[in-house]
C-alpha cells in the first residue's frame, strides 16, 4: 500500500501546484482554468447530457471499428501465417506502414469518403488493423502445432478448426496485439472525430478550442484519460486474468 | 513357454475362428495357411508396404520401410523400438494426419484419406486445450460431429467416471497432474467412441506408480470398451504387460523386426514373473537397434 500513498501524496502536490499556480493569474483563466473550472465544466457537460452524448457516440464508434478491425486483422494474420508468399509480401508492408502515424490517413480519408462517419471508421481500422495483424499472424505462429492436430484427430475442420482450436489456442499469444490495437484505434478515433461535427468527444475538444474555454478542454481530455483507462482495467484485464486462470499462466506483475 | 517368438502376427485368436487358432504353429506351412485364412477376415487395421521418406536438408531420410501389419478387431497390439524409428509418426499415418510416400492404410478394408473419428490419436504431449475445462475437452469431439449438448454431457460424464475423473470436471488442464491429464486424454478419446486408439507412448512422463495404476485402468477399460487399440512405447516392460502381441521396430529406416504374442491371461500384473520373462525377450531382440540408435546419437553429438 506504500505506492497507493505515494501516489495520492504525488496527486495532491500536483493539483496543489496547479491551484497556486491559477491562483497567481499569471495567465487568464480561459486560459489557464483552475481546478474547480475543470470540475465545474466536467459537471455541467454531464448536466446538459452533452458529455453523456459526446460518450455514447464515440463508444459506438470504436466498437464498430475495433470489431472491423479485429476482424480483418485475425483474418489477414491467419492468411499470413499460412502463406510463406503472403508473409514475405503483405507482411513487409504492414511492418513498414505501421510506422505511419494514425492521423496520416485522415486526408485520403476525407477525399475517398468525405466528412463522413465512414472516414471515421476508415482511420479507426487503419490505425489498429495493422497491430492485430502482426500479432496474429506471430501468434499463429508460435502456437503449438499440437493444439491443430489434436483438433483434427478430434474432427475439427475448416471454419469450426478455427473457431474452436487456432483462434483460442493463439489467444494468449495475440491478446497484447489486440489491447495494442485497442489503444491505436482510440487515439485514432479521436484524431478522427475533431475533423467535422461528429458529436464525439474528439469534437467536444475542438468546440473547446473554437469556443476559448480551456477548462472544457482539459475536461474532455480527462474523459478520455479515464474511459481509456477503464477499457483497459475493466475489459482487457479481466479477460487478461481469466486468461491466465485457465491457463495456469503466471499473472504478469 | 509363455512367448512363441515364431507365431506371427496372424496367430491372435482373439481374431481367428477358434478352430485355426488351435492349430500347431511350429510348421510354416501351416502358419501360410493361417496368413491366409485372417486376410479373409478384413483386419480391423491393415498396413500395406508402407514407405515413408522425409527430405531434410536436401539428403532424403528413409523413416519408414515398407512396413506390413494387420491388427484384429478388438485387438491390443504394441509397438516398441528404440527412439527415432519411426514408431510414432506410424500413428499419424493411421491418424490420417500425416500421408505414406507409398503403400496404403485400411481400416476395415477402405482406403484412409485424412483423419477420421473412427482412429483417434493421443499424442505424446496429449494435446488437450487449456482453453477448456475437463469436461469440455471430454465433450469436443462430440461437439465437432454436431451432437446435442445434453447427449454430450451424459457420454462426457460417462467416460469421465470411467477414468475415475468425475470430480475434476471443472477444473482447467493445468489443475491436474500428469496422470489426471493422461486419464482426461484417455476419456477425450474414447468419448468420440473410435474403434481404433492409436496410443503414442502415453505414459512415458509419469512416474512408474502413476504407469502401473493407468496399465491397470487401461487394460480394464479396453475390456469393457473392446477398442482396437495400437500401443507405441520405448518400454519393453510396458509392452509386454498390455500388449495381445507385441511388434518390435528396427532402427532407421524403421522396419517390423519380428512379432511377439503375449499369451497371458488378463488382468495382467506386470511384477508378473511370466511378463518380465517376455518383456526380457523382446529386449533382447530390441538390444541392438537400442545400440545402433545409440551410436548414432554419439555420431551426431561429437
Amino acid at each position: 500500500m506504500k505506492s497507493v500513498g505515494r501516489q495520492v501524496t504525488f496527486y495532491a502536490i500536483a493539483i496543489g501546484a496547479w491551484v497556486l499556480v491559477a491562483r497567481l493569474h499569471i495567465w487568464p483563466p480561459y486560459l489557464f482554468p483552475p481546478p474547480q473550472g475543470v470540475l465545474e465544466s466536467l459537471w455541467a457537460g454531464f448536466a446538459d447530457h452533452s458529455f453523456w452524448i459526446a460518450i455514447a457516440v464515440s463508444m459506438k464508434r470504436i466498437a464498430v471499428g475495433y470489431a472491423l478491425s479485429v476482424a480483418i486483422g485475425v483474418l489477414l494474420g491467419l492468411l499470413m501465417a499460412t502463406s510463406e508468399f503472403l508473409e514475405q509480401t503483405l507482411g513487409g508492408l504492414m511492418v513498414s506502414l505501421q510506422s505511419l502515424p494514425s492521423i496520416c490517413w485522415l486526408p485520403i480519408a476525407i477525399l475517398w469518403f468525405g466528412l463522413s462517419e465512414k472516414a471515421i471508421l476508415f482511420v479507426i481500422v487503419m490505425g489498429s488493423v495493422l497491430s492485430v495483424t502482426i500479432s496474429m499472424e506471430t501468434g499463429r505462429k508460435q502456437m503449438p502445432k499440437i493444439y491443430a492436430m489434436a483438433g483434427r484427430n478430434l474432427g475439427a475442420r475448416g471454419l469450426k478448426l478455427f473457431l474452436f482450436v487456432l483462434f483460442p489456442a493463439s489467444l494468449p499469444y495475440v491478446l497484447t496485439g489486440l489491447k495494442q490495437g485497442w489503444a491505436f484505434a482510440w487515439r485514432s478515433l479521436i484524431a478522427g472525430e475533431m475533423i467535422f461535427v461528429s458529436l464525439g468527444l474528439g469534437q467536444l475538444l475542438m468546440m473547446g478550442r473554437d469556443l476559448n474555454d480551456m477548462s472544457q478542454v482539459i475536461a474532455v481530455m480527462i474523459l478520455i484519460i479515464a474511459i481509456g483507462y477503464i477499457v483497459d482495467g475493466l475489459i482487457f484485464r479481466t479477460f487478461e486474468r481469466r486468461l491466465q486462470y485457465k491457463w495456469g499462466l503466471t499473472p504478469a506483475t | 513357454m509363455s512367448i512363441s517368438p515364431q507365431r506371427l502376427t496372424s496367430t491372435d485368436h482373439r481374431y481367428l475362428p477358434s478352430r485355426l487358432a488351435a492349430w500347431p504353429t511350429s510348421d510354416v506351412s501351416t502358419a501360410e495357411n493361417l496368413r491366409t485364412a485372417v486376410e479373409e477376415q478384413t483386419p480391423k487395421v491393415a498396413l500395406h508396404d508402407i514407405t515413408l521418406e522425409y527430405k531434410t536438408n536436401g539428403s532424403p531420410l528413409l523413416a519408414l520401410d515398407h512396413i506390413n501389419l494387420q491388427v484384429g478387431a478388438g485387438e491390443f497390439l504394441c509397438v516398441v523400438g528404440p527412439s527415432g524409428c519411426g514408431k510414432s509418426t506410424l500413428l499419424h499415418l493411421i491418424a490420417g494426419l500425416q500421408q505414406p510416400t507409398s503403400g496404403t492404410v485400411l481400416i476395415d478394408g477402405e482406403p484412409v484419406h485424412g483423419p477420421g473419428t473412427d482412429r483417434i490419436l493421443i499424442f505424446q504431449e496429449l494435446g488437450l486445450f487449456p482453453w477448456l475445462t475437463v469436461a469440455d475437452n471430454v465433450e469436443f469431439g462430440l461437439k465437432m460431429k454436431g451432437i446435442p449438448k445434453r447427449e454430450r454431457k451424459q457420454k462426457a460424464e460417462y467416460y469421465l467416471r470411467l477414468v475415475q475423473l468425475s470430480q475434476f470436471a471443472d477444473s482447467y488442464i493445468h489443475q491436474l497432474s500428469g496422470g489426471m491429464r493422461q486419464r482426461v486424454a484417455l476419456a477425450r478419446a474414447l468419448a468420440t467412441e473410435p474403434d481404433v486408439l492409436l496410443m503414442d507412448e502415453p505414459f512415458a512422463a509419469l512416474d512408474a506408480q502413476t504407469r502401473d495404476l493407468l496399465h491397470d485402468e487401461l487394460e480394464r477399460i479396453w475390456t469393457q470398451t473392446g477398442r482396437t487399440i495400437i500401443f507405441v512405447t520405448h518400454n519393453v516392460r510396458e509392452a509386454a504387460r498390455l500388449g495381445d502381441r507385441v511388434a518390435v521396430f528396427t532402427f532407421r529406416p524403421g522396419r517390423i523386426k519380428r512379432e511377439f504374442a503375449v499369451d497371458q491371461p488378463r488382468p495382467r500384473q506386470i511384477e508378473d514373473p511370466a511378463i518380465s520373462h517376455c518383456a526380457k525377450e523382446i529386449l533382447d531382440d530390441l538390444r541392438e537397434e537400442i545400440n545402433k540408435s545409440l551410436e548414432q546419437e554419439y555420431r551426431v553429438s561429437s
